[in-house]
């Protein structure tokens, strides 16, 4: 596949490690801070191939993992309505509420459906006039622009119908709570390559030097990740905290200007609470006031939600990169994919789930 | 989520209320997506697509960057270190 394969050679990785090896004098800790880069990290053994003074830790950006339990508790009570088909990207639908989660809710016959993109929520919505159609609008800056115009589309439509329960996050707020830190282990960042294609990077110019951390753009495939690795050893090494942008076949400085556009028009920045991580100011976005008429959360009263967090779950310092996830004192034995107790071992982009998958962390 | 897989833009059109769609190819399987936030994109142009939507076109040029990387670092001789046999 173009623009795939060939960032895949083992030729290319054994130069990028060789210079990772010929320039790294002293222990440095790297976070990636997207869950799809901790995939692929882990997937092609990239954490053991480098030099043993690299520490790769892992950061908060697997949607999933951050959506606060309170709203997953909200979402499965709307879906239990019968008057809801509840829409949802696929891997929100097995993480554990409080009690439940989204495919119980179905098997015991809520109308519960995955989409593989918002529109096709819009779509449910204007093929099931008689029912309230609910899209499960979370994750970071990468899926912001689809759902500004999900909704935006449904207001074109005149779709009286169609809501989105709405728990959007920022990444550069929570990079900047991860190095503000009084406990912070992180030196330096890979930034997350989408995040960066729709909203570029300028945001990450007055942290990288604030914090003293080199912040470096990153792409997806190995090599990608292994240049970015080298990128933000060699500004280490050479005490510089810049931003570079490794990612130039798909990022610019200014992201993309009319996405950006409609995620203004459609979103305001908000607080957001983060599972595992609290509440972190200005790091989310809620429906502009002009669309408030497609908050679900205004649309169900539900009551009030008591959510109860797993006690022994370790998620937030494993996504703050203060722990790994065989930390944790369940992992792999009572917290499993099949039986998941926290976010991190549910989502492809979970940490928890990577390690497990890929046999990290299990003594020999 | 956040996984933008690339593809091959085949045709571009419009649907009922003014949006550009198009059907973009990923190695053989082939999807409707919104063209809305890629403008600038043409038939033949390859876009980074994430859940449904094109984010951002793959700029050609820049795409053997990394290569060209590996080659400027082996010129300057920083990869010329004795390897174990
Ligand atoms: S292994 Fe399970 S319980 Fe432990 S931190 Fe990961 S998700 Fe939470």
């Amino acid at each position: 596949m173009k623009f795939v394969d060939e960032y895949r050679t083992e030729d290319g990785a054994a130069q990028f490690l060789r210079a990772i090896e010929t320039t790294v004098t002293r222990p440095w800790t790297l976070m990636e801070i997207c869950g799809g880069q901790t995939h692929t990290l882990i997937k092609f053994g990239i954490d053991q191939m480098l030099p043993r003074a690299i520490t790769l830790v892992h950061g908060p950006g697997c949607p999933v993992c951050v959506t606060p339990l309170e709203l997953i508790d909200r979402a499965i009570a709307i879906a239990r309505r019968p008057d809801v088909i509840f829409t949802s990207f696929g891997d929100m639908l097995r993480v554990p509420g409080s009690e439940s989660d989204l495919l119980s809710v179905k098997a015991q016959g809520g109308e519960v459906r995955m989409v593989y993109s918002p529109l096709d929520a819009v779509k449910l919505a204007q093929q099931n006039p008689e029912k309230e159609v609910v899209f499960f609008a979370v994750g970071f800056e990468t899926t912001a622009p689809p759902n500004a115009m999900a909704v935006f589309q449904a207001r074109q439509w005149g779709l009286k119908n169609f809501s989105i329960l709405c728990s959007h996050v920022l990444v550069p707020p929570a990079m900047e709570a991860i190095l503000g830190s009084p406990r912070n282990l992180v030196q330096g960042f890979l930034a997350a390559g989408h995040v960066c294609a729709v909203m570029g990077y300028q945001e990450y110019e007055p942290l990288a030097p604030k914090y003293h951390a080199p912040i470096v753009v990153t792409g997806f495939e190995p090599l990608d990740l292994l240049q970015g690795i080298y990128m933000a050893v060699k500004a280490l090494e050479e005490g510089r905290a810049t931003v570079e942008n490794q990612y130039t076949r798909a990022v610019t400085r200014a992201g993309n200007i009319s996405a950006q556009k409609l995620v203004r028009q459609v979103f305001a920045v908000t607080d957001r609470q983060w599972r595992g991580i609290g509440k972190i100011p200005n790091s989310g976005l809620r429906l502009q006031p002009e669309f408030a008429a497609f908050d679900a959360e205004t649309r169900f009263a539900v009551g009030d939600i008591s959510a109860t967090e797993s006690a022994v779950c370790i998620a937030g310092e494993i996504m703050q990169g203060l722990k790994k996830p065989h930390h944790c004192p369940v992992f792999g034995a009572a917290c499993t994919p099949e039986h998941p107790v926290g976010a991190p071992m549910v989502s492809p982009e979970g940490a928890c789930a990577a390690y497990h998958r890929y046999g990290r962390g299990f003594s020999a | 989520m956040c996984l933008g897989v690339p593809g091959k833009i085949m045709s571009i059109d419009e649907n009922a209320i003014g949006m550009t769609m198009g059907k973009v190819n990923f190695a053989g399987i082939v999807k409707e997506v919104c063209l809305a936030y890629v403008p600038e994109a043409r038939v033949g142009d390859y876009v980074v697509v994430h859940v449904g939507f094109a984010i951002s076109k793959v700029d050609e040029q820049q795409a053997a960057d990394v290569f060209s990387f590996l080659q400027d670092m082996g010129d300057l001789g920083e990869l010329n270190i004795p390897q174990p046999e």
